[in-house]
């Protein structure tokens, strides 16, 4: 069987609504498996209330720690340490910064003493979980942690590998902000990109970077205007702008107190009845995304 | 001194807040430090002066010298090399490389790797009557903010106080606009989403042992989510911005919430001045 269809959901800018819109999609959406992919401010769970299934450890690179009572103060490691991550502390020893040190062993390299080691870090945990609407894979990384991108790597192989096992054609990924290293990774193999904007001049710009990253990585791209309401001459720049470059608006979701008022409730917007405009158009964008998965 | 605004979640006002905060306090500079999405220029619409590029060093491996011995792939710990000794090919993977220029250190012939400029980024600075701007701006398909956030610091003049407004979560990019700074100004929003990253980036600022306190936007009479959890965990809450929908309003056409707000610059004076009071009382 091939591999399940992954749709990410991305947004460039944060607070746009993306894992509103994940949670609603993977509660209107049937036989998949869900990911979240915000693997460092991963929301998914407060929503779908994941029961864990299995936990793991996350390993990320290992960082340098210098032995002071070998170390002769040289100082060559400080030298070729290009992030900085190697300074004198009061007493004058040398000592790392473990927040700076990018674990590449530049400094185990000049040391002549053999001073410094490399020590492997536990980044985080993730888990498999069942909901009461698939399988979910998440995860959570230590705050100040890096090698986010790996861990992303990881949630998502370990989705198909369930996905296989189950027999179902699509993964929901819940995907972090930005254009950087985790976005890339949730971007690679997936079938079609999801991007959640609004119409706010911050929106819009980085629509249009997220939207160039997507073409960079091959991957289709749908646009979803949440609040389109709340600047109407600015939707219709997102509109003007997705006509010119041939790109679908697959919805627009109206500006609602009431996402709101569900949210600190922990209710989506299609979990009740006071949200009728805002439920209405996600239930079409769900149809739509269905349609494509069935193609 | 320097301050950070950084928020866990994304879309929570950190670039509207920190403008604003930049913007009432006269002497400033406002660095934009979310390098992925840098907005804040929308915002404070500054006069852009000088713009140039930020590269980092990367390796440029020669086969016409090169003996395809592997040793520069089995140093590199990020797996940017690889090479093939049947076929003598070196192949290079720009998006893995962190610059650190160990695979040069260890060739042993002789300028078979070079080490080359490559554009991360750019870096902008301007004016907008007499606010001071610094930006980034990553170039779309690099994997890492991070090199160019840290060099981007580095042109932050010493002679005032800066306000720098960081990328959303807690991951590499966050610690290193975080880093170095005084003050931590976290914003956050009274939902579960809003909570949760709250908590994060506590964790974050705590380990890192930077001094810090929180601003509650889109605050709602009656929610008291972030409140009880900040009475509970003893830090101080700087100020509440409510949840408007003419604020919002206002966002989407790129005005600060400090023009908006009743009140606004002494809001954000008075923020300022908190945060100059908790600095020196616990430094």
């Amino acid at each position: 069987m091939d591999r399940a269809k992954e749709i990410v959901i991305l947004s460039g800018k944060g607070g746009t609504g993306k894992t509103t819109l994940a949670t609603s999609l993977s509660k209107l959406i049937p036989n998949k498996v869900i990911v979240d992919a915000d693997v460092d401010a991963s929301d998914l769970f407060i929503l779908l209330k994941p029961d864990p299934l299995r936990q793991d450890e996350f390993k990320g690179g290992s960082i340098a720690s210098i032995d002071t009572k070998k170390c002769i103060q040289c100082g060559e490691c400080e030298k070729k340490c290009r992030f900085n991550a190697i300074s004198r502390n009061k007493e004058g020893n040398f000592i790392v910064d473990s927040y700076k040190c990018e674990g590449c062993e530049f400094c185990t390299y000049v040391c002549p003493v053999n001073a410094i080691k490399m020590n492997p870090q536990i980044v985080g945990n993730w888990y498999v979980s069942e909901t009461s609407f698939g399988t979910m894979v998440h995860a959570r990384l230590i705050p100040g942690a890096e090698n986010s991108g790996n861990l992303v790597a990881l949630v998502k192989r370990e989705a198909q590998l369930i996905a296989k096992k189950k027999g179902l054609r699509s993964i929901i990924v819940d995907g972090p902000p930005g254009i950087g290293c985790p976005v890339i990774s949730s971007l690679s193999s997936a079938a079609l990109a999801l991007i959640v904007t609004e119409p706010t001049l911050s929106g819009i710009h980085d629509l249009d970077r997220i939207l160039a990253t997507c073409k960079q990585f091959n991957v289709n791209a749908k646009i979803i205007i949440n609040k389109a309401d709340i600047n109407q001459s600015n939707t219709e720049k997102i509109q003007q702008f997705a006509d010119k470059n041939g790109l679908e608006i697959m919805g627009k979701i109206p500006f609602d107190r009431c996402v709101v008022k569900n949210l600190s409730k922990n209710l989506t917007p299609i979990d009740s009845d006071n949200c009728g405009a805002v439920k209405k158009e996600i239930k079409k964008i769900s149809n739509d995304v269905l349609r494509y998965l069935s193609e | 001194m320097w301050i950070s605004v950084a928020s866990g979640k994304g879309g929570t006002g950190k670039t509207t807040v920190a403008v604003s905060l930049a913007l009432s306090n006269k002497n400033t500079i406002y660095v934009d430090a979310d390098v992925e999405e840098p907005n804040g220029f929308l915002f404070i619409k500054p006069v852009i002066k000088e713009e140039f590029s930020y590269t980092e060093l990367i390796p440029l491996i020669h086969e016409d010298k090169c003996t395809f011995c592997g040793k520069c792939a089995d140093a590199c710990v990020y797996k940017a090399i690889a090479i093939l000794k049947p076929v003598k090919k070196a192949i290079f993977f720009p998006e893995l490389c962190h610059s650190c220029g160990l695979c040069s250190f260890v060739c042993p012939v002789e300028n078979a790797i070079e080490e080359v400029p490559k554009e991360k980024g750019r870096i902008r600075k301007g004016e907008k009557n007499g606010q001071l701007f610094i930006e980034g701006i990553l170039n779309v398909g690099e994997a890492s903010g991070t090199p160019l956030i840290r060099g981007m610091k580095k042109y932050i003049p010493h002679d005032r106080d800066a306000i720098i407004d960081s990328s959303p979560g807690t991951s590499c990019p966050v610690v290193e606009s975080v880093g170095d700074t005084d003050f931590v100004l976290l914003i956050t929003e009274p939902t579960p989403f809003g909570l949760n990253d709250l908590k994060l980036a506590v964790e974050m600022v705590k380990e890192m042992k930077l001094p810090f306190g929180i601003l509650v936007n889109k605050h709602e009479e009656g929610n008291s989510l972030i409140k009880d959890y900040a009475r509970e965990e003893k830090i101080t809450i700087l100020g509440e911005i409510p949840f408007s929908r003419e604020i919002a309003e206002a966002y989407s056409k790129g005005i600060p919430v400090v023009d908006v707000l009743p009140d606004g610059e002494k809001f954000f004076v008075n923020i300022m001045e908190k945060i100059r009071k908790g600095v020196n009382t616990s430094g």
